[in-house]
């Protein structure tokens, strides 16, 4: 059996990418780091992956806002056939694979208009701006998943605890049809919550102020999912700030961190259905 | 051809960044500006067509979702009867403009020169109110902007801004000679003038080597003239500067104790009591057959092994008299240019693994009068938390721990501190990473940022005394993003074999880098026209000392040049191939084609005249205060957990991005909530194991007002109890499993040269000096705790007209331990209700210089003494008592004393503490409660291991009480409940004490 193949790009002030390889790793897949200038240049396609991936980091510094100069690149950017790089992004996604954003990343995929893209013609719909707080700030929060969010990255999940570590979260939503789209097909997949799980805007539950309290959106078919928080923080139990309390209460909790989940679960649903389409093609 | 672009958020978006504004000038300033509304402002100097500018505006810059854009006009609306403008002064670093120029060329598909400034960005700010002129300067000038760097306008908006800071610079002959055949009052006025900071028998010695006949006739051969260019006179000024060759550490020191009447004679602070001290534990450590210490004092940074496949790097420096004029510059500029030390050390390129930065601030609240050139102490503390901030934060490496010191002595000058940490490959393609080869043929390659006139002058600068005429071209702002271009490249060649050895370009630039460089092989031949330049017309000798920021200079054989220049461009990172390395023992820099300098690379480097200095300590005449009867310990605990150097750092701990990476498992807050304050920080190496390292700083300076010895030892004896208290392990010469220490030292001192006039108590300072470094040889061999790199920073003092604001004689220990296993280590917090409060170690009538006096404004006499070898026993009982995991939670005891130990560990557990202080017997409860005595710790336990706890540690602990669920603390002594007072009022005292 194959193993999954994760793509985490790199470069232009990316920073998360070791720590985004490692939880594919942990979670029994193949991950790739690699150059985005490799891939412009045609070096690496990222037809060849199952996963394509957009860590947090500066990007170009978030100078021009954040994930602006990159979505530009992405955009815009001609590959050496002449063809746009966006192109190639609707063919892996045509083929039914998977793009996960975090933090910056997650900034550079609402940008790009690929989430949460309600009308399905990727342009920008929402954005992430500056907290309400007008800060960066690193701390823990608790997410709600949205029961009716259809995404295989976040099944079996209900509540979890993730870092988040942004200044430019706030996402605003542009007009009151994209959020009843967003509402009614259930885009909004991850929200900011108290420890209990009930959803919250009340600072700093919700670190930035965000419409509808969204920490996390995916586009219509689960394929995209992008999101504020860190989950890549969260491999291993140490990573949690409370771990002395967790493990003293329960000396037989398991040390990995509930952020593996997610990409346990990609690569665990990635596999299924490879093997559903072996077991199709056997038939 | 000028295109403007604005971009403002649209009515119906929240103005974040306008409401702070308003908010701080209410707070700070008692302006009321109304709403705010803020704007940026691209000028687009590149020509292009209408439609051009449009797509990029409409496309390039614009967030639909919440921008309005105007090109070619202004927004403008009555509602707003007042506006400032602040743009960059010529030659500021603008990454702002650098990156909306990629992106144009992304757009526009266009390949337009984007690595010299044609985009320059403005901020605007609209008010409401009708303010006065003197409210919009008073506000632009305490708030929004820095003369040193910013330009502004202000008053009525006309709809016109006409000012850009395009770099224009007249060009004039290129090399000057400087005659120094003039008297020796010229000599000084000639080394004042061209801000050498050379004093007058450092001129001498310049003017004997030029008057040398040998030196004469080689001149004559290189067609140079007998006396010096410019560039020999700066290449000498930067090369011994005290920056550069730490000139008093080095010094001969006639040395008094006028208390004890011993005698005796240093020949140089820094061979006699730093090197030595690790030399000595080195000895041991080779004699027992373990010997990690892999590099020390000799490159950028020290190297330690960690095991077979890996090695740790690194570095703590000041970047204080920067900070002290532009403080968001001076502190981003301080971290990453720190960064680059362990980044350019042997080959280089390691991978960097956190930040720690500690900082010296004048209280937040100063509110004496501020001196010509002194900026607030809080818009210091404000522009440094932001640099470091972005330095750390943009960069992609956590900022693991830290600290804040509130003293008013650091009101003029401020102490930033800022350690890096990196971890190389044992070895790259079979060469040991941290050597750093070189021969004569090698390339010399520069890599990263263009060059302008940043920074020149800097390394002497520092050296000297600011005062309200400092130059500015002493600023320089870092650009992040250039920098992590530049690192992950080099993790790339290093990896590729392209790098055959690196160093960082920073203080000195590529006089410092090179020069440096040059003595491994012997010499070298650099040509300056082809340093890529931010503009035009540089002189010489500025491209030779600019210190211009991002730069690395890389030692590359012929052979790999190609390969290293096409995967830099695959990168976007600009090289470029400088000149040579040779081995004929000279330093030759050329311009096309000419030489500029021509200097022997011995009578550079060896050349200085040594200093001569004395040192005279008096004891001073001190004695413990009477403090009022009966105090109210319930308030005093209050006061205490809301005082400056107490109080929570979480404002500023959470803006530090401390987990990036995914390594970091005991971060500076922890616990529940996030409010338990930790002793150091703890990360792992890698994901596939759980081996990692211990960050501790430990800094007392308050103590030298007594005793600097003690505080010297002090601050060592509370870095190494930080790691002992979260599970860290002392270090053992037998040991084989490699268990690393590495430290490293920070002096930060007032000027301690005694001058009759303009410094009086030259010699007590000085005495101070040499004790704090006694100190340091006396704990580091008793513990084997080696000094692996180190810096000093010695002219903190800030002048204005006759009045001279100093920092008092402050020395951090910055130390690293190696952790075997990050899951065995232990926080600070309470773990559960009904756990046995213990103090670990002894408590003495010693509230000298504590906390707890300062409530009084008293200062007292019987400062913490370290008793060195109870720490050791004590140490060894943790270490012990952690081998058998039974300990629950440890925070070491250290700013006011235990019953703020005791408060902590509860509150960040969630929990409260009942307390008995039966076991005293001997003691004043003041000094129970708050004395501030090394080598102590509050741990808790699980009740069930009582009897295996006491075992071990016998009278070194007492049981002091039990965690309750309920959230109070209650303090019982001689029967009576002394203290009594619920959690919540604690933690929200310890909460609002920088608010």
């Amino acid at each position: 059996m194959k193993k999954v193949k994760a793509l985490v790009v790199t470069g232009f002030g990316i920073n998360c990418e070791e720590e985004m390889a490692a939880a594919y790793r942990l979670a029994g897949a193949e991950a790739v780091i690699c150059h985005l200038n490799d891939v412009f240049a045609g070096k690496i396609s990222i037809r060849d992956f199952d996963v394509l991936n957009f860590p947090g980091g500066f990007a170009f510094g978030d100078d021009l806002g954040s994930g602006k100069v990159l979505s530009n690149k992405m955009k815009f950017k001609k590959m050496p056939d002449g063809s746009l790089f966006l192109d190639e992004i609707r063919k892996f996604l045509s083929e039914g694979k998977f793009i996960l954003g975090v933090c910056n990343g997650f900034q550079f995929l609402v940008k790009m208009g690929l989430l949460p893209d309600v009308e399905g013609k990727w342009q920008q719909e929402v954005t992430l701006t500056r907290n309400n707080s007008a800060k960066f700030e690193d701390r823990w929060v608790w997410c709600k998943v949205n029961p009716n969010s259809k995404t295989p990255f976040l099944k079996g999940i209900d509540v979890l605890p993730l870092p988040v570590r942004h200044g430019e979260g706030k996402l605003i939503i542009g007009d009151e049809k994209i959020e009843k789209g967003i509402l009614e097909k259930g885009l909004n997949c991850l929200s900011y919550c108290d420890a209990e799980g009930n959803v919250t805007g009340e600072y700093p539950l919700n670190p930035n102020g965000a419409d509808l309290n969204c920490a996390g959106l995916t586009n219509e078919t689960g394929q995209v999912f992008g999101l504020m928080p860190h989950p890549e923080a969260f491999l291993s139990l140490y990573n949690h700030p409370n771990w002395g309390q967790l493990k003293r209460r329960n000396p037989n909790v398991s040390e990995d961190g509930e952020g593996l989940k997610i990409f346990k679960n990609i690569v665990e649903y990635i596999i299924s259905r490879k093997e559903r389409k072996d077991a199709n093609r056997n038939e | 051809m000028k295109n403007q672009i604005q971009l403002v958020l649209k009515e119906n978006v929240r103005d974040v960044a306008g409401e702070k504004i308003r908010q701080e000038a209410t707070d700070f300033l008692q302006i009321d500006t109304g709403k705010v509304k803020t704007g940026k402002i691209f000028n687009v100097l590149y020509d292009l067509q209408p439609a051009e500018i449009e797509k990029f505006a409409n496309l390039g810059l614009k967030d639909e979702i919440i921008h309005d854009v105007y090109i070619n006009s202004f927004y403008q609306n009555p509602q707003f009867k007042t506006f400032v403008l602040i743009s960059k002064l010529p030659g500021v670093t603008d990454d702002e403009g650098i990156s909306a120029q990629k992106t144009l060329n992304d757009i526009l598909d266009r390949n337009l020169e984007v690595s010299t400034q044609h985009i320059y960005t403005d901020d605007i700010y609209l008010f409401e109110k009708d303010l006065s002129d003197a409210e919009l300067k008073d506000l632009s000038e305490q708030m929004l902007y820095n003369k040193l760097i910013q330009h502004f306008e202000f008053g009525k908006f006309t709809g016109r801004i006409e000012y850009i800071p395009e770099v224009k610079i007249q060009s004039d002959e290129r090399v000057r000679i400087i005659d120094l055949n003039i008297s020796d009052d010229e000599l000084m006025q000639l080394s004042k003038d061209m801000l050498l900071s050379l004093n007058l028998e450092e001129m001498k010695a310049i003017r004997a080597y030029f008057a040398d006949e040998k030196v004469k006739a080689y001149r004559q051969r290189k067609n140079l003239p007998e006396n010096p260019t410019d560039c020999e006179m700066e290449v000498l000024a930067q090369t011994w500067s005290e920056h550069c060759k730490h000139k008093e550490f080095s010094a001969m020191i006639d040395y008094e104790n006028k208390e004890t009447g011993e005698k005796l004679t240093i020949d140089s602070m820094f061979k006699t009591y730093i090197r030595k001290s690790t030399e000595i534990i080195r000895e041991r450590l080779e004699k027992a057959g373990n010997n990690w210490l892999l590099k020390i004092f000799t490159d950028n940074a020290g190297v330690v092994k960690i095991d077979d496949e890996k090695v740790f790097v690194w570095k703590v420096e000041t970047h204080n008299s920067p900070s002290a004029i532009d403080p968001y510059g001076g502190a981003i500029t301080g971290i990453l240019g720190n960064n680059r030390d362990p980044l350019g050390t042997g080959i280089g390129g390691g991978k960097l693994l956190f930040n720690t930065n500690v900082l010296c601030f004048g209280s937040p609240f100063y509110d004496k009068e501020l001196l010509p050139g002194q900026l607030h102490p809080r818009r210091i503390f404000e522009g440094v938390r932001h640099g470091i901030e972005d330095g750390g934060n943009k960069s992609g490496i956590p900022t693991v721990n830290g600290s804040i010191i509130f003293d008013d002595r650091y009101s003029g000058k401020p102490l930033v501190y800022c350690g890096t940490g990196g971890v190389m490959p044992y070895r790259f393609n079979g060469v040991n990473s941290w050597l750093k080869p070189i021969d004569a043929g090698d390339l010399i390659i520069m890599a990263g940022g263009r060059v302008g006139k940043d920074g020149i002058h800097g390394a002497t600068f520092s050296s000297a005394e600011i005062d309200e005429h400092s130059p500015q071209s002493a600023v320089q702002i870092g650009s992040p993003i250039t920098q992590k271009l530049v690192s992950d490249f080099m993790q790339e060649a290093v990896v590729a074999g392209l790098i055959k050895s690196s160093t960082d370009n920073g203080a000195g630039g590529l006089s410092s880098s090179v020069g440096e460089l040059a003595t491994i092989s012997g010499g070298a031949v650099i040509n300056l026209e082809k340093v890529p330049l931010k503009y035009a017309n540089l002189k010489p000798w500025e491209i030779f000392i600019s210190e211009s920021q991002e730069r690395m200079t890389f030692v590359v054989t012929k052979d790999k040049k190609e390969a290293l220049f096409d995967l830099a461009k695959e990168r976007e990172v600009e090289l470029s191939d400088l000149g040579y390395f040779t081995d004929d023992g000279f330093i030759d820099v050329r311009y096309d084609g000419k030489s500029v300098a021509f200097l022997n690379m011995e009578f550079l480097h060896e050349g200085v005249p040594r200093k001569y200095l004395e040192a005279v300590w008096e004891k001073p005449e001190l004695h413990e205060p009477q403090l009022p009867e009966n105090l109210d310990y319930n308030d005093i605990l209050l006061q205490l957990m809301g005082s400056l150097n107490i109080c929570s750092r979480e404002n500023v701990i959470r803006q530090y991005d401390h987990e990036v990476k995914g390594k970091t498992t005991i971060k500076p807050l922890m616990g529940p909530k996030g409010k338990a304050p930790q002793d150091a920080a703890v990360m792992r190496f890698d994901f596939d194991s759980f081996a990692g390292i211990a960050v501790s700083n430990g800094i007392l300076p308050r103590y030298s007002d007594i005793d600097a010895f003690q505080m010297s030892a002090g601050a060592f004896d509370e870095a190494v109890r930080q790691i002992i208290a979260v599970g860290g392990k002392l270090p053992d010469p037998e040991d084989k499993t490699n268990r690393f220490w590495t430290v490293n030292d920070n002096f930060c001192t007032p000027d301690s040269a005694y001058d009759p006039v303009t410094n009086p108590d030259g010699k007590l300072k000085l005495a101070k000096l040499v004790q704090m470094n006694q100190a340091l040889f006396e704990m580091s061999t008793y513990f084997n705790i080696p000094m692996t790199s180190g810096k000093d920073s010695m002219k903190n003092d800030f002048k204005a007209g006759k009045i001279k604001i100093s920092v008092p004689p402050t020395i951090l220990y910055s130390m690293v331990a190696k952790v075997d296993d990050v899951r065995r280590t232990v926080t600070s917090d309470f773990k559960a209700d009904g756990d046995l409060i213990y103090q670990i170690g002894k408590t003495y009538d010693e509230l000298g210089a504590s906390e707890f006096y300062k409530l009084f404004d008293e200062l007292g006499a019987n400062v913490p003494q370290v008793h060195k070898e109870n720490a050791r026993r004590i140490y060894e009982k943790v270490m012990l008592a952690n081998e058998q995991n039974l300990i629950e939670s440890n925070h070491d005891i250290s700013d006011g004393g235990l019953a703020v130990a005791v408060t902590e560990s509860a509150f960040g557990g969630g929990f409260g503490a009942e307390i008995e202080l039966a076991k005293f017997t001997d003691l004043d409860l003041k000094a129970i409660l708050f004395a501030e005595s090394h080598s102590r710790f509050i741990c808790s336990i699980k009740p069930e291991n009582r009897a295996r706890f006491e075992a071990i540690f016998g009278d070194d602990a007492m049981l002091l009480g039990e965690v309750t669920s309920e959230e109070k603390l209650s303090v019982k002594f001689q029967k009576n409940e002394v203290i009594n007072i619920e959690m919540n009022k604690l933690r929200t005292a310890w909460e609002k004490g920088l608010m």
